[in-house]
């Protein structure tokens, strides 16, 4: 744990897969299938207690999502806590049309890989405290390596990065925050990286959010005893109905860990 | 009740105006000097860096028009710091509301710099605009802070006590976004709006 009790609250963050306005749930990353409307899910983990949601866009073709992109108007009128866009930004441009329909941060990935003086751009013309970069990581031959454009399976490369050199290399650019996946604990419910999430923290001063693994209750307390992570995002652990976040928090706050009551 | 939002050239607006719609009241986003004066309530958003926001304040020609309003005015976040006299961001003057300067908050080992999260204040003061708010949850994003002082209503701790209420006159300040607070940002808001002038 951190030598300073930080008393800001760690944070459950709910992560909801869109495609075309839809809220969705990929089958082997392709057949996806609706899983509710927007905004209903976004209420309903926002009464449930969640600290924040995440939003990944997978709107295939970036002419569909010009014409979608007024779900995200649709949230920031409902909802009353903080939302977060991933997904289909590649340029301060796109940055500014989601920021303006009201998200309050923006999280990139794949472009930030391509051209990683984007996020120097981002962070002057909006300040570095709603550019989340996100960072899919793999252990490869003793190390991790970053993974790009993993969106689409067919697709993915590996541009060749060492995942802690590019962390390091994020904060220096400005990045408010990162959310790290591990790509070989995602989809196992088998746990959080624990290992992986701890070598980051240790090179992040800047708020580190867990994704990738989340399974049980149990799970969210080892990654925040063990990588002192400052926020837990997870997906299908939540849309499956199984860990209530009133729960979650209730089990993490005897644990003693600082949540925000439900 | 008109309800003047001061655009000082943030993006991200929007989250502010929807939350204010949310409690029935139709903002106007603006930076006319006289709609700015005949309003009612003044909120000065911010998102982003200091500097640039006087910039574009300097440039529709705000900051006296600011400094000189009677009538209640709500800084939030960057909005708030923009109150104080000076920044270690960007070294730059502020509208000199309130006599002191800000400070990057102080690098400490297991410490997160920018404060990204849910946080509770302590009142320290007793005033209707803190009203049934003390250890209540509100969230933060903030890299730069405001010492506590004879203008803070209620402070917060991010390995530093800092002010996360402060008032001075009738310019009155809010370094979390009421906007992304849940019920607690909401009674926030409806305090502001119900503040009479005295």
């Amino acid at each position: 744990m951190s030598q300073i009790s930080q008393r800001v609250a760690r944070r459950i963050v709910p992560c909801l897969d869109v495609r075309d306005g839809q809220v969705v749930k990929g089958v082997q990353f392709r057949n996806h299938v609706v899983i509710g409307d927007i905004i209903e899910l976004a209420t309903n983990y926002r009464n449930q207690g969640a600290d924040e949601l995440v939003f990944y866009d997978i709107t295939a073709s970036p002419e569909g999502r010009r014409v979608d992109i007024d779900w995200v108007r649709r949230v920031s009128k409902t909802i009353d806590i903080p939302f977060c866009v991933a997904g289909g930004i590649r340029s301060v441009a796109d940055a500014a049309e989601v920021l303006a329909q009201g998200a309050d941060k923006i999280s990139i990935n794949t472009p930030a890989l391509e051209r990683p003086d984007l996020i120097n751009e981002l962070v002057t013309a909006f300040g570095s405290q709603c550019v989340v970069i996100g960072v899919d990581s793999i252990a490869c031959g003793g190390q991790y390596t970053v993974r790009s454009h993993t969106g689409t399976p067919d697709a993915m490369r590996s541009p060749g990065r060492k995942t802690m050199d590019w962390l390091a290399e994020v904060v220096d650019r400005g990045a408010g925050e990162v959310v790290l996946n591990c790509m070989s604990a995602d989809g196992t419910r088998a746990g959080y990286d624990l290992k992986q999430l701890t070598a980051a923290r240790n090179i992040l001063p800047i708020p580190l959010v867990a994704s990738g693994g989340a399974g049980t209750l149990n799970h969210f307390i080892d990654v925040f005893e063990q990588a002192d992570v400052d926020a837990a995002l997870a997906a299908s652990v939540f849309h499956c109905g199984k860990t209530p976040i009133p729960e979650l928090k209730n089990q993490l706050a005897t644990a003693g860990i600082e949540v925000r009551p439900c | 009740m008109t309800i003047a939002v001061v655009d000082s050239g943030g993006a991200n607006i929007a989250s502010l105006l929807h939350a204010l719609q949310r409690l029935g009241i139709e903002p106007v986003f603006t930076a006319d000097p006289q709609v700015i004066q005949a309003a009612d309530r003044v909120i000065l958003p911010g998102v982003g860096a200091a500097g640039q926001a006087m910039l574009t304040l300097n440039k529709h020609g705000l900051i006296k028009v600011i400094r000189e309003l009677k009538q209640p005015v709500l800084g939030i976040c960057l909005g708030m710091q923009l109150l104080f006299e000076s920044s270690e961001e960007d070294d730059t003057e502020l509208l000199g509301i309130i006599p002191t300067r800000l400070t990057l908050l102080k690098k400490k080992p297991g410490l997160r710099i920018p404060q990204i999260g849910w946080n509770t204040i302590d009142c320290l003061n007793a005033d209707p605009f803190s009203d049934a708010l003390n250890r209540k949850w509100f969230y933060f994003v903030h890299s730069y802070a405001a010492p506590v002082g004879e203008w803070t209503l209620a402070s917060s701790n991010h390995g530093q006590a800092f002010s996360a209420l402060v008032r001075q006159s009738n310019f009155y300040g809010a370094q979390f976004h009421p906007e992304r607070s849940a019920k607690a940002g909401a009674k926030l808001l409806k305090n502001f709006m119900e503040i009479t002038c005295k």
